[in-house]
């Protein structure tokens, strides 16, 4: 059984993406203590699943790497990776949070060899290319994990690949014996940074995402691009692997539309136009990009981006909503729609449309723990009736990574507070 | 700079607030254009959805009511269902052909219009439709030449349709109506009465 230390001056932080990360540390180091829970086998979030940030087109393994040697030094902070909070009771300053641990089939002696994965055979959709590459049933989630450890898929438990996988392991790391547990900890002020997942692209019916292979995710399309991704960081197109060099971006896919998402997901016209980048930077002169777009929402600092992908010639914005795609007999899909500035008509083909899909909330309003005041558009609110729960990054707004960390420093900064109240009161 | 302010009255997206059904709705457009786009009809119309709300925005008003944009909407709803903004856009552009009749400004032989025409005639002249005189009618809208080829054209179906028993000949002399066509003239005439008073009735 798993024994982890908390008091009701220990901070829960509840998900450990890029929010929930910053959150944690940034508390963590002022000495406070904290522990993170991450449903995912690795710590990163949807972060790690990005090729490159806007607008300084730097990678943010980078970044990454800083956080996870933080999170490795910091004596205050406990991990627990394959957690989730599934109960939530009590009031600031004093809760109690049910945590169900899943079975990593994985000790601590595992050096990421790799020999397990060698050995087992059964393939399954890896979830980080997001079902656009297989992995094995023994797996390092992706090559910079953290922690550095391999992951046993429940699905090969019981099978010979279980037995393969610990035969092979040379360091009794493989414990086919793990199974689930649950364990209860105090704590005296949660930081909610569950974050947000991509809006399901096949409720947007006119664009086909479900009937066309040609017609891809902008979460996709940024792991098509990744050196280390499903295709080496080649720009293919799905149905035959033919390079994708015409593309169409089609904006606001989800968002800012009452029979979708209601909000403005902030993040995608930046996102489309780093995207639109990548194949520039592939294919050149070749390059033929078109960006629809109701309003292009690239505000303050990033509107010099902006006007510096405007200028190149090859990356062409179309004012309109399309209204629908539909594939011709090549499988290209073809975008149709009438433009807002000339109201023609037009009927595009091209090698892939890449949809800006919306950010929703990763957790559905009715599925929190405890009651707290969530908006219209299920995103966590900052408000007292939430007492000692501040959310923090995606949980509480569309945002992008910068805004996200900010948001989450402040978070860390309400609970801290929570935690002095408790500690004085108890003095 | 001239009377610059004059441009930027809003007069007529008044009006049409004031008089067309569901015209309140015509400021909630963000241009977006997946009405237009997802119109089946779309590429016969002198003006898409779109346009005619940026039109009545920018005060083009004889523009807006003689174009022949909402004389071709066929209600098939897929602007509607797809407007990120729920603007009830069929609705509005009924509202608009309205109007455009109200103040006698529709384009002239305005197909759409005429039949109209033709199907309210039929109609409240017994309380039912009559279909065989209402087609006859519709075959002839352009003249006797025309109609009379198109009859030709239609020949075998109309005879189909008389051996099934789906048209009855002698609705040409007469035909079926309702048994109170009294009442129902006097409710019309109630109706129409009611409605002339709504429009006369300044809105709030």
């Amino acid at each position: 059984m798993m024994a982890v230390a908390a008091t009701v001056e220990t901070i829960l932080v509840v998900g450990g993406g890029i929010s929930g990360m910053t959150a944690a540390l940034e508390a963590a180091e002022t000495g406070k203590q904290v522990v993170l829970v991450e449903q995912r086998p690795y710590l990163g979030g949807r972060v790690t699943q990005l090729y490159k940030y806007f607008p300084k087109l730097c990678f943010p393994t980078c970044g990454l790497e800083i956080n996870q040697r933080r999170t490795k030094q910091n004596p205050h902070l406990t991990v627990l990776t394959l957690a989730q909070v599934t109960g939530l009771t009590g009031a600031v300053g004093d809760y109690t949070a049910t945590i169900k641990l899943a079975p990593r089939y994985v000790n601590e002696r595992c050096t990421a060899c790799g020999d397990c994965a060698t050995a087992v055979e059964t393939e399954f959709d890896d979830e980080y290319n997001y079902g656009l590459s297989k992995r094995k049933g023994a797996y390092l989630p992706y090559r910079m994990a953290h922690p550095a450890r391999y992951v046993l898929d429940p699905a090969i438990i019981g099978t010979a690949d279980a037995e393969k996988a610990k035969a092979a392991c040379k360091y009794d790391a493989i414990d086919l014996e793990m199974r689930e547990e649950t364990l209860e900890l105090r704590c005296g002020a949660v930081i909610w940074a569950t974050g947000w997942q991509p809006y399901d692209a096949a409720k947007i019916q006119p664009y086909g995402y479900d009937r066309f292979a040609n017609v891809i995710t902008s979460v996709e399309f940024e792991r098509l691009a990744d050196v280390n991704g499903p295709t080496g960081g080649k720009i293919v197109r799905p149905s035959d692997g033919k390079e994708a060099k015409k593309i169409a971006f089609i904006q606001c896919a989800g968002s800012r539309d009452r029979n979708h998402l209601l909000h403005c997901s902030r993040i995608c016209c930046m996102a489309s136009m780093k995207q639109a980048t990548y194949v520039i930077d592939a294919f050149a002169e070749q390059a033929e990009i078109n960006i629809y777009y109701i309003d292009l929402r690239s505000i303050d600092r990033f509107e010099d981006f902006y006007t510096k992908v405007r200028a190149n010639k090859n990356i062409k914005f179309i004012k309109s909503k399309p209204s629908s795609i539909v594939a011709d007999k090549d499988g290209n899909p073809v975008v149709h729609g009438v433009d807002t500035e000339g109201y023609n008509r037009y009927a595009e083909p091209h090698d892939l449309v890449v949809l800006a899909v919306g950010m929703e909330p990763a957790v559905n309003q009715n599925d929190f723990p405890l009651a707290l005041k969530i908006n219209r558009e299920g995103f966590i609110e900052a408000a007292p009736e939430n007492g000692g729960v501040f959310a923090a990054g995606c949980a509480a707004d569309a945002l992008d990574v910068n805004r996200s960390a900010q948001h989450a420093t402040g978070a860390a900064l309400r609970a801290i507070q929570v935690i002095n109240r408790v500690a004085r009161a108890e003095v | 700079m001239g009377d610059m302010s004059k441009n930027y009255r809003l007069n007529f997206l008044k009006e049409v607030e004031a008089n067309v059904e569901e015209g309140e709705w015509v400021k909630m457009c963000m241009q977006c254009g997946v009405c237009s786009g997802s119109c089946p009809l779309g590429k016969f119309w002198n003006h898409p959805p779109q346009e005619i709300f940026m039109m009545i925005r920018a005060g083009k008003r004889e523009e807006v009511l003689t174009s022949n944009a909402m004389w071709m909407c066929t209600s098939c709803y897929n602007c509607i269902v797809r407007c990120p903004r729920e603007l009830p856009i069929t609705h509005i552009m009924h509202g608009l052909a309205h109007y455009a009749k109200r103040l006698g400004l529709i384009p002239q032989q305005q197909p759409t219009a005429k039949f109209a025409q033709l199907f309210w005639n039929n109609l409240s002249n017994k309380g039912r439709v009559n279909e065989l005189k209402l087609g006859v009618k519709l075959y002839f809208m352009n003249g006797i030449g025309e109609g009379f080829k198109t009859s030709l054209k239609m020949k075998d179906i109309g005879m189909g349709m008389m051996k099934t028993k789906r048209m009855n000949p002698l609705e040409i002399v007469g035909g079926h109506g309702l048994e109170d066509i009294k009442g129902f003239q006097a409710m019309l005439k109630k109706a129409q009465e009611l409605e002339d008073q709504r429009i006369a009735t300044p809105r709030p």
